[in-house]
């Protein structure tokens, strides 16, 4: 910032220097004023000083960001998720996170970029950028205008990693690692690719930033990544069936403190995910960070509160349950609500989590093993939601300068366009899964034996323990 | 010679041992042991889901004596392993035929 005053001023004595020139010049040549050649090269070169002073900043906080939301898959939801199943399943399911970080990031390179960013379709992108064609050090002014593409294309890419490995939360310490690996694979391509043009692509269906026919405000991904996720979740959890022994067996989590770390580098990593959906190191990019830390504040408090009042305990899986739950429902409002009205979504969506992953599942008896579904699915359609309610033209003019944004601005209109945004996300959701189970079930399957489940998916899928205290 | 079985709280270990050191009794075979007599579990809930755990974790402690040392072994014992409350544990006392030590092959008290 300082460098960029600094170039400012520079520009600004050049102008007030060259203006008597003008003045004087201005007689001979009233149309075309003749300025010094030498002037004009020094404004260019100051133009481009500033340019890439604003690049170079904006580059290095998208560059943190990605590895940021990087970290958030592993180690952060392999060591939460990791914890909670139980002992004999720790590598499978860490497994099965790591395994995305490999495989998405193949079908990135070769056409996932594009297919998300790729063109100006109303539904999904097209091949242009297939094999990252053009994808360099220039920016793409279509969406990140001030950072090279290869960042845009990288911090989007840890995206596409996290949200299929959100879903394994539901299906856990049951399904065939074959399974998943087709099945992450093939719902990559026929859920988020779709889903993530139509809310950021060019020319996409919902996008609220580029005139999108159903303007749906989701900052960071409470639509793409946590409705499309745990929706998927619930659908699966629903056709694998529960796990063998579930609900009369005890299945408490393995170890807490694996699941604790995890959730505490999930919330850091969710500032790279949330903040760093500003795309630049800008004032929008602080006011998303600090919704983000506020929500995740409230929902942790209003989890442990409703826990303590309900079982007399206020529990450390409760606390860092409460934490994530805010961060995905301050998700899609980050980047548009001011402070107040974060700690207003993260309260209300510690509350209505809660009651949906101890009340809810009990009542309709899925084995959500995780509860990816409770959390996500539940998280990221009242967070959706309430960006409608909470959006200010103050934080976010996204419509343009003095239009209302959301309901606090009088448009309230905005919770209908946010309904269209989740319905479609819904159905999308579900409607892609099962048709990815059928293909899956009918060609590598996807449940292992019931030995299998028994004995536990590490030795049994991957030929190791994850702890040999006594080697 | 008789076997002494001790099953005892794991947090009054330390001084079970501490006593029977006191009384001159060096050998003992420890083991970390779940199990429950009267006493009930605990109730644990994750994310609203109860588990009722009823195996609670014990230390069990086996000695073998010449029979002129296990009351006094066995007061050693109640004294230090007592709490006063449900689940400080059992004793149980059994007849051995013989003792053979592996290294020399000696038998009977002298081998213990």
């Amino acid at each position: 910032m300082k460098r960029m005053g600094v170039a400012c001023c520079c520009v600004l004595v050049l102008v007030f220097l060259a203006a008597p020139l003008l003045a004087q010049q201005a007689p001979s040549n009233p149309t075309s004023p003749e300025v010094p050649q030498a002037v004009v090269d020094r404004l260019n070169q100051l133009e481009q000083k500033v340019t890439a002073a604003q690049l170079s900043a904006d580059n290095a906080w998208m560059l943190v960001s990605a590895a940021l939301v990087l970290m958030m898959t592993g180690p952060g939801l392999t060591l939460f998720y990791g914890g909670l199943v139980r002992q004999k399943n720790v590598l499978a399911i860490m497994m099965q996170s790591f395994a995305l970080m490999a495989l998405i990031t193949v079908m990135w390179a070769l056409v996932g970029y594009s297919l998300c960013f790729g063109g100006d379709g109303h539904f999904i992108g097209n091949l242009h950028m297939a094999l990252l064609r053009g994808v360099g050090a220039a920016p793409n002014p279509d969406y990140a205008g001030t950072i090279p593409q290869s960042t845009f294309m990288i911090y989007q890419l840890m995206f596409a990693i996290i949200t299929p490995a959100l879903i394994t939360g539901a299906t856990a310490e049951r399904m065939k690692f074959s399974g998943t690996v087709l099945f992450m694979a093939l719902w990559f391509l026929i859920v988020y690719a779709p889903m993530a043009h139509m809310v950021w692509g060019k020319g996409g269906l919902l996008n609220a930033a580029a005139g999108g026919r159903f303007p749906t405000l989701d900052f960071a991904g409470g639509t793409v990544v946590h409705v499309t996720s745990g929706v998927s979740a619930l659908v699966c959890a629903l056709y694998l069936g529960k796990r063998a022994g579930y609900p009369k067996q005890p299945m408490p989590p393995h170890s807490l403190v694996l699941s604790f770390t995890g959730a505490c580098l999930l919330w850091v990593g969710w500032f790279g995910f949330n903040a760093g959906s500003a795309l630049a190191s800008n004032g929008l990019a602080s006011s998303a960070f600090v919704a983000t830390h506020f929500g995740a504040a409230a929902a942790a408090v209003s989890w442990c509160l409703a826990e303590w009042i309900k079982n007399g305990k206020a529990s450390a899986l409760g606390a860092i349950s409460g934490a994530v739950a805010g961060l995905v429902a301050i998700t899609p409002a980050a980047g548009f609500v001011s402070p107040l009205p974060a700690l207003a979504v993260g309260f209300i969506a510690g509350l209505f989590c809660f009651w949906m992953v101890t009340k809810f599942k009990a009542i309709f008896g899925y084995d959500d093993a995780l509860d990816a579904f409770g959390v996500h699915g539940a998280g990221g359609t009242i967070g959706a939601l309430m960006t409608g309610i909470f959006a200010q033209m103050v934080v976010n003019p996204i419509f343009g300068d003095g239009k209302p944004v959301g309901g606090l601005d009088g448009h309230w209109s905005q919770v209908g366009n946010q309904l269209v945004g989740i319905l479609v996300a819904w159905v999308l959701a579900s409607v892609g899964t099962i048709v990815i189970l059928k293909i899956v079930d009918a060609t590598v399957g996807l449940r292992v034996s019931e030995e299998s489940e028994v004995d536990g998916l590490d030795i049994t899928l991957h030929g190791e323990e994850g702890y040999n205290l006594e080697s | 010679m008789m076997k002494i079985e001790a099953i005892i709280q794991p947090s009054r270990f330390d001084s079970v041992k501490d006593a029977l050191l006191e009384i001159g009794i060096e050998g003992m075979t420890v083991t970390e042991v779940r199990g429950h007599g009267r006493q009930k579990g605990h109730t644990e809930v994750y994310r609203g889901r109860e588990y009722t755990v009823d195996l609670l974790p014990k230390v069990k402690l086996e000695v073998v004596l010449p029979d002129h040392l296990v009351e006094r072994a066995v007061e050693a014992i109640l004294k230090s392993a007592k709490t006063g409350k449900i689940g400080d544990g059992k004793i149980f006392l059994s007849r051995v035929e013989q003792a053979i030590r592996i290294r020399n092959e000696e038998r009977g008290e002298s081998a213990l």
